[in-house]
């Protein structure tokens, strides 16, 4: 039994544990960094991968020309893609469907299309009413884009000067 | 005014008693209910977390809507447990936990029962509760339940001993086991309330409170790492909230305990007149308050005992401890002038 005096004091004092006391003490007081989500939200960048969706150039046209690179270069094989030709003579797709629950937003497609159709959104909030398929067909990703437009494009300006 | 002092007299006797029971415990369930919500929100703050506040403003309603959930969910037994002892443990539990409450002088005059010995009843209820936590256990038929019980007993019984030599130091001070008369014995002012002269005994009482209540760093009873939730795992809904009522009514018990041994209980820090102005119930509570904020910043601060250092702390530095400084008192008020210290 060998234990110097200084520990001796140390221990019955409860010197530690006065000071671990004293450190949640401090913190108790600190500023909390909890985010209140559903009112509070924190930043996003514009090069944020969400919801997918479809956009058209603004005479109206759908700008998917139903190439199916993103088909080809999908590495979760989540997109499928049907087509023939319009009576004006154009190739345009019958059907594009994106199986989110195969997706994994890797940013891919949008990478592959040559004519911006198909984009990522910054979208993050979204549910499937139920667990058998997470299928979003070419009627809901058209409409998707034109509802949030103007917010995928600003946000491909804002990141244009990067590309 | 008079008129209803007339007819308060008039009340049988049994009828009087219920309605002085129902003011202590109604209030003592709403504040144990807060308490919960109280430490929530506390042990979130030193996490630098906000804590509940969805449930009413600043989640004030949280409790209510803990107690009604726990109210409305099934009480599921076990098909092997033993059906009586599986649902009186909760029972056992929670009793002596609010029967304590009957010898609790919450200011001069306010006292259920005034009885002689009540220091003696408060220490024998304390020691019932541990069955209710050994019946839990035993009655679950399920390994962890059983040794969540077997562990609460041998470190309640451990601490038990501390405790009580604690005080016994107290009562050498007051000279009575009148819970009263030991507030009393401390008036006068802070330098006379016991937590001066028996500093060590304070550290021991409070500490071996931790540990009987089975809180953080002592709730190796339900140690959710080893043995999942210890003796009350296989408790839901009603049965479990009783568990969880008793506990957290054992921490305000062994807070007011704190406050009438060592701090004084209802008087005030200072015989001046700011002080003495605010009634002895409002220093009570305080300073209960404080006491009980205490268990949960501990809860906050420090990991969880290793078993057998939970037993070697009780039993071979605690029980020292308090058996020295009773010696201290003794030989001091005996063989030397100077006994008015610890008087």
């Amino acid at each position: 039994m060998n234990i110097p005096f200084k520990q001796i004091i140390q221990t019955w004092s409860l010197n530690e544990l006065f000071r671990g006391l004293l450190l949640t003490g401090k913190y108790f007081f600190k500023r909390k960094f909890t985010i209140q989500y559903p009112e509070e939200k924190t930043p996003k960048s514009p090069r944020f991968r969400g919801l997918h969706a479809l956009r058209r150039y603004p005479n109206g046209e759908e700008r998917c020309i139903a190439c199916k690179l993103c088909e080809a270069v999908c590495p979760a094989l989540a997109i499928t893609i049907e087509s023939e030709e319009r009576e004006d003579g154009t190739r345009r797709t019958t059907r594009y469907d994106i199986d989110l629950f195969k997706c994994i937003y890797c940013g891919f497609c949008e990478e592959a299309c040559p004519v911006d159709s198909i984009v990522l959104t910054d979208i993050d909030e979204y549910h499937f009413e139920t667990g058998e398929s997470g299928v979003v067909t070419k009627i809901d990703l058209l409409s998707l884009g034109d509802r949030y437009e103007d917010g995928i494009a600003a946000a491909r300006e804002q990141d244009a000067p990067y590309r | 005014m008079d008129w209803m002092i007339q007819t308060w007299q008039q009340l049988p006797v049994i009828l009087q008693l219920a309605v002085k029971i129902g003011l202590i415990l109604g209030p003592l369930i709403l504040s144990v209910a807060y308490y919960t919500y109280l430490e929530r929100k506390v042990i979130a703050y030193m996490h630098v977390r906000v804590g509940p506040n969805r449930v009413g403003p600043k989640g004030l309603l949280q409790p209510i809507a803990d107690v009604v959930k726990l109210m409305f969910k099934e009480m599921i037994q076990p098909t092997k447990s033993d059906h009586y002892l599986f649902f009186i443990a909760p029972v056992l539990a929670l009793a002596p936990a609010l029967a304590a409450w009957a010898v609790i002088p919450f200011s001069d005059s306010l006292v259920l029962a005034d009885i002689d010995a009540s220091l003696l009843y408060v220490l024998a209820l304390t020691s019932m509760g541990v069955y209710g936590v050994i019946v839990a256990g035993w009655a679950s038929n399920s390994k962890y339940a059983f040794l969540g019980a077997m562990r609460a007993a041998a470190q309640i019984v451990a601490y038990e001993i501390a405790m009580g030599f604690a005080l016994v130091g107290v009562l050498m001070a007051a000279g009575s086991l009148n819970l009263s008369a030991i507030v009393q014995a401390q008036s006068g002012g802070i330098h006379q309330w016991y937590f001066i002269p028996l500093l060590p005994l304070f550290v021991v009482y409070l500490i071996s409170g931790v540990a009987e209540t089975n809180r953080a760093p002592f709730d190796v009873a339900e140690g959710e790492s080893e043995i999942v939730a210890g003796f009350h795992v296989d408790y839901s809904g009603m049965g479990f909230a009783l568990f969880f009522l008793a506990e957290y009514a054992n921490m305000l018990l062994i807070s007011a305990l704190t406050v009438l041994m060592f701090l004084g209980g209802w008087n005030p820090p200072l015989e001046i007149p700011p002080f003495v102005w605010v009634p002895g119930l409002f220093w009570f509570l305080g300073k209960l308050c404080i006491v009980a904020f205490l268990f949960l910043w501990f809860r906050a601060t420090f990991p969880r005992y290793r078993y057998d250092q939970i037993m070697r702390l009780g039993w071979k530095v605690f029980i020292p401890i308090t058996l020295i400084w009773i010696g201290v008192i003794g030989f001091v008020r005996v063989f030397t002038p100077y006994g008015e210290i610890f008087r």
